[in-house]
């Protein structure tokens, strides 16, 4: 590993309050509001499988998967930029990012959510975008048009990449500023470093089929509409900009 | 090749359309014998509820009316985008639309096929491979059991969405058992390849009945797989 990418790493341990780093243990985190709280948008069926089900086979399998490696003690976020390895992924890989992205996915949600941001969110995504309504259309497109199974983020791009893992991020983009990206299956914007995750939606079918089936789009409206916690990506964005001063 | 013959389309020759490109350039293009061909979802030679309790009717209806129509629709929507944009000679138009093509015309190819490997039990679904490609699967795999074994292993294990496949590698005349991820079809892991049977291992294939639980989709699908046409393809395109 080089020493760049592991800086990075403890920043982002920090930013989100990981756990031990030592004889780590990983564990089923609850949603922060009960399984029915985001009902009727996103019904407590679907929580129980998409939490109940598939994070909790995430969280399993990763354990499995690492102890007794020299994977073994490592924060989650080292395994995933470890275990990335370049883009040539390690078997750890998917399982350790999909902990980490239903994760960080919950606490992107809160009951009685969605509407607008204010504050310096607001006043970024407007300096960035052009306006909230820009950024919306960006970010729904992102969310509508990533092929087969995915996330789309709305991430602050902080600094230069570190280019260890930079294999193919949009690097021709300004730093310190807000970005809309998609990722593919596990991936997300840990891997190529220089980037801190504000927002995500979870475009994998399992997280809107019993809900909306095929309907994508309105699954992606509605969860901007009724769903996003405006202040936890608020909170990310101070500590981001912190972080990378 | 077989995917080719499965495809439903026609003409649009025969078809005016209310929003033709500027004359000039349509006009030229109409009169090339390659002229936009639009395609149309083929129609299931059994019902949707035909296959139950292996696969619900409810997933088959969605899974025809809503999924695959929308990669047929967005193939035509990008097809006539490249038309467009060859007669402009935009290349880097033509490029970007690549992925498009790629992804919704992949979405129709491997759900064609995968409509012709499903077979209602009544009607031999589920049945084992007669003919010489049973034999083929037993000098390849060792045995039927140990193909199946392999496919549901490899299906569970592919993240995220894709395909798995039994294809015949026409050049080294051997059988094959590959996956894709999301809507490649099986030539693009190979020119040589040819697909006898593609098991759907997107969520939304299992999802209504099995939920988070892929493997038991692979157990159950057997149960009605149209061996008599992937046998068919296999003699057709090994003879
Ligand atoms: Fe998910
Ligand atoms: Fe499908």
């Amino acid at each position: 590993m080089a020493s760049l990418g592991l800086q990075n790493v403890a920043g982002i341990n920090l930013l989100f309050k990981e756990g031990p780093k030592v004889n780590a243990k990983f564990e089923l985190k609850p949603p922060p509001y009960p399984l029915n709280g985001l009902e009727p948008v996103m019904s407590q069926q679907t929580l129980e499988f998409h939490w109940g089900k598939h994070h909790r086979t995430y969280v399993e399998n990763l354990k499995k998967q690492v102890v007794g490696t020299e994977l073994d003690g490592k924060s989650l976020e080292e395994i995933i930029v470890t275990a990335y390895n370049k883009g040539d992924i390690l078997p750890a890989f998917n399982n350790a990012a999909q902990v980490w992205n239903h994760d960080f996915f919950w606490e992107c949600m809160k009951p009685g959510g969605g509407g607008k941001p204010s504050g310096e969110l607001l006043e970024l995504i407007e300096r960035d975008f052009g306006s909230f309504e820009k950024f919306l259309d960006e970010f729904k497109a992102a969310a509508a048009t990533q092929f087969g199974s995915g996330w789309a983020w709305l991430a602050y791009k902080a600094s230069k990449l570190d280019g260890e893992n930079a294999a193919n991020p949009p690097s021709a983009d300004e730093d310190n500023k807000l970005v809309v990206i998609k990722s593919p299956n596990a991936v997300n914007p840990l891997v190529w470093g220089g980037y801190y995750p504000l927002l995500t939606i979870d475009v994998w079918e399992h997280a809107y089929y019993l809900d909306f089936q095929n309907r994508r789009p309105d699954y992606i409206s509605v969860f901007m509409d009724k769903l996003v916690s405006w202040d936890a990506v608020s909170s990310r964005l101070e500590q981001a900009k912190a972080l990378s001063a | 090749m077989a995917a080719r013959a499965l495809l439903t389309r026609k003409t649009l020759a025969s078809v005016l359309r209310k929003d033709a490109r500027p004359l000039g350039v349509g006009a030229a293009v109409a009169t090339h014998s390659r002229g936009l061909h639009v395609y149309t979802l083929p129609d299931l030679e059994y019902d949707y509820g035909a296959l139950e309790p292996a696969i619900s009717g409810e997933i088959m209806q969605l899974h025809h009316q809503k999924h695959h129509q929308t990669y047929i629709t967005n193939y035509n929507k990008a097809l006539e985008q490249l038309q467009d944009a060859v007669a402009k000679a935009d290349s880097s138009a033509v490029v970007k639309l690549q992925a498009a093509i790629k992804f919704n015309g992949g979405g129709h190819i491997n759900h064609s096929i995968f409509w012709k490997n499903l077979a209602p039990v009544r009607e031999g679904g589920g049945e084992p491979p007669k003919g010489s490609l049973g034999w083929a699967i037993d000098t390849h795999f060792g045995s039927f059991e140990a193909l199946i074994q392999k496919v549901n292993a490899e299906g569970a294990a592919l993240q995220g969405s894709g395909w798995v496949w039994l294809g015949l590698d026409k050049e080294l005349k051997r059988l094959v058992v590959e996956t894709t991820a999301n809507q490649d079809p099986l030539v693009t892991k190979a020119p040589n390849l040819i697909p006898l049977l593609g098991i759907d291992v997107w969520e939304h294939a299992y999802y209504l009945q099995y939920k988070n639980v892929r493997p038991d989709y692979l157990k159950n699908i057997w149960k009605v797989i149209n061996w008599k046409y992937a046998n068919d393809v296999y003699e057709k395109e090994s003879s």
